[in-house]
């Protein structure tokens, strides 16, 4: 077993989940393909994304794929960064819209 | 990629692997990494064995429709990706007596496209001769591969926009990104902004305008350890910030895989990408554009006359495969019966779409 829980050459085996479960395997990457498709949002922009998107999950792998798409597609670092910072926004946003429900309880429990 | 291993590289880059003495200017080293354990121990597929599945090995030429000339290694410039290998340090020059030997066979052959390449062929002393003297063969396609930067690298290049509309020169450019930092990073400080320069010379003498006879086609190589995305694309993104920025007009944009060979494989070793890179090119593998990948459609010169099946075979120093290796010596039928000579690089030209020196194949 390796020692780390993260090893950059297991993204290589990602298909290889199919052999446990052959039907839910394939079903999973037909619709995955089918997403990145070009569709009403470019591909393109699907890219950045699921860039983003990796960040707010923490996924490595994810990262390391949809960094290297993106240079791919010729996206420029600029874009990349900005697609990051929407993501985490979000995920700031998320913690701190709880703070309203933090003032809720507070106010409630405070004569 | 660390950061000092970025230095590295750009610091290494001002001269070429030859004359920095690096082993990989060695093509037997090159060789024994593409042959490494990567496919030896069976992790990857030899490029032979992948391309038996579907009842293409031996690879076979089919007609041939491109000689393409490389006049000689010197370059103004010493691109990080270079196969050639090329810069101002190397000597190796295309004589008349060669070129009167390929001009010969250009006036007798039935290829449709005479290719000239280098380094950056301008340099070649005998360059405009040998232009005006095949433009009077009667090629239908004459393509130069300028790297645009000559045309502004000494005032005795400046007229070369003229010089190549008089002669009906197809022109392809290579410009890696429409940004500059992607653009000097790979091919060197100032590059970009002087390629514009340069576009926008051939610009204001017709080339690339919409409606012009003039073709200007620009080459699209990624820069770093990654594969090019749709030529389609990426033709749309870089028309667009060109025209929006600089007011450059092209036609096509090629869009061409780095093949694992030289420089390139110097940076994919040096960078610790050189395996997952492989592992790309594998998983992209296309057996579709293995049917028209332009070793069959192509015979590639050197600047001392021997004959290989591509520019990227020629730097790995794999002459044809057949009883005619020479210039002085070719004849079209005894060459279209040989059979082409492949290795894991070949992987390149095979991956996605494919890839070849006028861009997709698949």
């Amino acid at each position: 077993m390796a020692k780390s829980y993260y090893d950059p050459a297991d993204l290589r085996k990602f298909g290889n989940i199919t052999e446990w479960s052959e039907e839910l395997g394939n079903k999973f990457f037909d619709y995955y393909g089918k997403v990145f498709e070009e569709g009403a949002l470019s591909a393109r922009e699907k890219s950045l994304i699921a860039l983003a998107v990796s960040h707010v999950v923490k996924c490595p792998y994810c990262i390391d794929a949809y960094t290297k798409d993106g240079l791919q597609r010729g996206i420029t670092k600029e874009e990349m960064m900005e697609a990051v910072h929407a993501g985490a926004a979000i995920e700031s946003g998320a913690t701190l819209v709880h703070g309203v429900q933090m003032m809720n309880k507070y106010d409630k429990l405070s004569m | 990629m660390t950061q000092s291993i970025l230095t590295d590289i750009k610091k290494a880059a001002k001269k070429s692997l030859k004359a920095r003495k690096d082993a990989l200017a060695n093509t037997q080293t090159q060789m024994e990494v593409l042959n490494g354990d990567l496919f030896a121990d069976g992790e990857l597929p030899f490029f032979k064995d992948k391309i038996a599945e579907t009842g293409q090995f031996p690879l076979k030429p089919k007609t041939l429709e491109v000689l393409q000339i490389n006049v000689g290694y010197m370059c103004n410039q010493v691109c990080a990706h270079c196969h050639v290998d090329a810069g101002p340090d190397r000597k190796e020059i295309m004589t008349r007596e060669t070129m009167g030997q390929c001009l010969e066979v250009i006036r007798n052959t039935g290829a449709h496209t005479l290719d000239l390449t280098g380094g950056a062929p301008e340099m070649n002393p005998d360059f405009r001769w040998f232009v005006e003297e095949a433009s009077k063969a009667g090629i239908k396609d004459f393509i130069v591969r300028s790297n645009l930067t000559i045309i502004l690298a000494n005032k005795k290049y400046h007229d070369l926009p003229e010089f190549f509309k008089k002669h009906n020169v197809h022109v392809v450019s290579s410009m890696p990104h429409y940004t500059r930092g992607k653009t000097d990073k790979q091919r060197g400080d100032g590059v970009f902004d002087k390629s514009i320069k340069a576009l926008q010379m051939l610009n204001e003498v017709g080339y690339g305008m919409p409606d012009s006879n003039l073709r200007l086609d620009l080459v699209y190589n990624p820069s770093g350890a990654f594969l090019p995305a749709d030529q389609a694309a990426m033709e749309h993104d870089f028309k667009k910030a060109l025209k929006e920025d600089f007011d450059i007009d092209f036609h096509n944009l090629f869009a061409i895989t780095n093949l694992p060979i030289s420089r390139f494989l110097d940076y994919l070793i040096a960078s610790d990408n050189y395996e997952d890179y492989m592992y790309s090119l594998v998983e992209a593998y296309n057996p579709a554009a293995v049917e028209n990948v332009m070793c069959t459609n192509t015979i590639s010169v050197s600047w001392d006359g021997w004959l290989y099946d591509c520019d990227f075979n020629q730097m790995l120093d794999l002459k044809v495969a057949s009883k005619v290796k020479h210039i002085k010596h070719y004849n079209d039928d005894v060459l279209n019966n040989r059979d082409i000579i492949i290795s894991q690089h070949c992987y390149g030209c095979t991956a996605g779409a494919g890839s070849s020196c006028q861009g997709t194949v698949a």
